[in-house]
């Protein structure tokens, strides 16, 4: 069995091993109900028909930008936990022009959702460029910047945009809203919209920048060891940086599908940093860093958060399960080793048998 | 006068528990382990241990409610098991780090946003709360005055009135944290398993028990640390603790994994959240138009502009975040 098959073998275990972890609770919370609503999670999105099919996509839509954005840092060399201050440092922005930049007409809405890309990309340079000039530890530093964004959002937010009634940001204008392209027909969803189209745009483009570009290989080769790279000639200290800058635009740019909708989706001025940031680390891990399992990992994630509002209407649990589900993914996910050894020994038992039966055949 | 009494009394409440779980993390540090979990440690913690309270005050009578001293023992019990319950939680992120050689960063995220969905679901689905997610309490911790050192000019009005008696305990695991560290074997044998494992290792140390007491240890103050700024910052608990384990994080970092520079930076950070949350109330700083929030931030900036000033010579446990191999040279 090659490590690739081991290790896409080790998330599927990841996975359910955190599904039992959401069943075994909900057995302690309610016995009786448990396997039902379990099974509703399962299956309940595919079941509810189309429309909410266009639900996963929307609830995966950011997951697999934010995946991708830890997943990219990954792969060269960086563990970018501040995707959630990216996040909404980009959706701040793209609010920001969302709301006053009615000037720009029809083109409003791609003006805001780059410039959302474009601020988490600068948020993101921040860490980058002390990893690379003053060698601070890139996960110290973004969990710094992650505070400094929520409270400078906030702080921003009640300067610039703020709609007092409701302590958030105020709606943006329509020709602000992401297009459907077409996708709201299909799915019949008004909360499906082109971001999705943007994420598999950014999927494919990470893919081949990683895989079939020398830029990209350049990027991966400082993650792995940046001595060598340096030896073989390569600025190691502009690929950390760029590749921080492409890790926080695509983290902008999930800040800017989450809140460029029409569904009346506002910045509230809370404390509290946006999950779509840590999820992100769970979809990479599950994903492999790879951008194709990125990308299903999202879609898997978007699956069972819908999964959770289905149960919740109809199988009586709190959808908060959900959330423990992922998390115990994202621990589980951390004991590859233990995934792998069991495959491994599994292998080595039957392999052993099937020895034993030869000998003795 | 009163306004620095107020300053006082109200930076003592935020330092502390910043004070006790940033230590926690520098015993985790120290022994070898990064911990980033404190900030899912403090909130489960937390949660446990204000259901206790909770439990406790609903079968009290209106008198014992009513009494302070009574209080402080509902308060300690809380301590108790919330000191117990992030250990418990705790040993989830040293047997992936130690054991299970997972990435320390990932277990730690693990533990973080496991414990509020826990809190959130549990809080939401059991009959005390209701269909909230909020646990309430009273408020019968509050010491309004020491008897006879509550008297003594200005300290007495900014240590021993209008205090909790967590001030105190506080200050004795800041001692006893200090002793153990630097006097004693166990803690000469944490810091040598946090600096260069293979050495400790070979010179009979056996690291993964020392750096499982090192998460311990960490666990169980930062659920005390937990439940601490519940109690005196809040009148129910909301399935959060505000950051503020990160906030201890950046205490940690910015005292250098040292007990008494720790207390310096808790002391600071707890001052500037003073005047981001009491500002209102301070005369001179009222005059000043700098919104809450820029004071929030400023410990977050002041940690990163010590990062990038430190870097070069680093007093960060030189192996803090590395997976132990025996085989490693």
């Amino acid at each position: 069995m090659s490590d690739k098959t081991i290790n896409i073998l080790s998330s599927f275990l990841a996975i359910f091993a955190g599904l039992i972890v959401g069943l075994i609770i909900m057995i302690f919370v309610n016995p009786m109900d448990s396997f039902g609503a379990f099974i509703t999670i399962l299956i309940g999105p595919i079941e509810m028909g189309i429309k909410s099919i266009g639900k996963v996509l929307f609830y995966a839509t950011p997951l697999i930008l934010t995946g991708l954005s830890v997943g990219f840092a990954f792969k060269t060399g960086l563990f970018n936990i501040g995707v959630s201050g990216q996040l909404l440092f980009g959706a701040f922005l793209g609010v920001y022009i969302g709301v006053k930049w009615t000037f720009l007409g029809p083109s409003q809405w791609i003006v805001a959702l780059i410039f959302s890309g474009l601020a988490g990309a600068l948020w993101a340079s921040i860490p980058g460029i002390l990893k690379a000039y003053r060698n601070v530890n890139e996960v110290v530093s973004t969990i710094m910047m992650n505070y400094i964004s929520l409270f400078l959002v906030n702080y921003l937010v009640v300067k610039t945009i703020y709609f007092r009634l409701k302590t958030e940001s105020m709606r943006i204008h329509d020709n602000a809203i992401i297009p459907s392209f077409g996708l709201e027909n299909i799915f019949g969803a008004r909360s499906v919209n082109g971001g999705f189209i943007f994420a598999i745009l950014m999927v494919i483009i990470i893919y081949i920048l990683l895989e079939k570009t020398t830029f990209g290989y350049e990027l991966k080769a400082v993650g792995f060891n940046r001595d060598a790279s340096k030896y073989a000639g390569i600025n190691e200290k502009k690929s950390i940086v760029l590749s921080m800058i492409i890790s926080g635009f695509l983290a902008g740019l999930a800040g800017g599908v989450i809140y460029l909708v029409g569904t009346g989706k506002a910045i509230k001025v809370v404390e509290i940093l946006p999950q779509e940031g840590f999820t992100g680390i769970s979809v990479a891990l599950i994903g492999l860093n790879n951008p194709i399992g990125i990308f299903l990992s999202g879609l898997f994630m978007g699956y069972i958060q819908q999964g959770g509002f289905v149960m919740q209407r109809y199988g009586g649990f709190k959808t908060e399960i959900i959330d423990i589900i992922i998390s115990s993914i994202i621990y589980f996910s951390a004991l590859v080793v233990l995934f792998k050894e069991l495959i491994i020994k599994i292998k080595k038992s039957r392999s052993s048998k099937k020895r034993v039966g030869e000998v003795n055949g | 006068m009163d306004s620095i009494a107020f300053i006082g009394q109200q930076m003592f409440i935020f330092s502390i528990p910043l004070l006790i779980v940033a230590l926690g993390g520098m015993f985790s540090e120290r022994s070898g382990i990064v911990n980033i979990a404190l900030e899912g440690i403090m909130l489960f913690g937390a949660f446990l241990s204000t259901i206790v309270i909770r439990v406790i005050q609903i079968n009290l009578s209106p008198e014992l409610l009513n009494s302070i001293s009574f209080g402080q023992l509902v308060l300690l019990i809380g301590l108790v098991v919330a000191g117990l319950t992030g250990l418990i939680f705790s040993l989830l992120h040293a047997y992936a780090s130690i054991n299970m050689k997972a990435d320390q960063v990932i277990s730690g995220t693990a533990l973080n946003l496991f414990a509020p969905a826990f809190a959130i679901f549990t809080a939401r689905t059991m009959e005390l709360t209701g269909d909230t997610q909020k646990v309430p309490f009273t408020n019968q911790f509050l010491i309004k005055k020491v008897p006879i050192l509550g008297d003594i000019p200005i300290i007495g009005n900014i240590l021993f009135s209008h205090v909790y008696i967590t001030t105190y305990i506080g200050l004795i695991i800041l001692i006893i944290s200090y002793i153990f560290l630097y006097k004693t074997k166990t803690g000469l044998r944490l810091r040598s398993c946090g600096e260069n494992p293979q050495a400790a290792d070979a010179a009979g140390i056996n690291v993964s028990k020392i750096r499982y007491l090192g998460v311990m240890i960490s666990g169980f103050l930062a659920g005390i640390g937990g439940i601490i700024l519940i109690i005196s910052t809040s009148a129910e608990f909301n399935a959060s603790v505000s950051g503020y384990g990160f906030l201890a994080l950046a205490v940690l970092i910015f005292g250098q994994w040292k007990p008494l520079n720790i207390l310096y930076a808790a002391l600071f950070f707890g001052f500037m959240n003073t005047i981001a949350s009491g500002y209102s109330g301070i005369p001179v700083i009222k005059d000043f138009p700098i919104p809450s929030n820029i004071y929030k931030m400023v410990p977050y900036i002041a940690t990163l502009i010590v990062l990038s000033i430190t870097s070069k010579n680093s007093q960060a446990p030189r192996a803090a975040g590395e997976i132990y191999d025996v085989g490693k040279r």
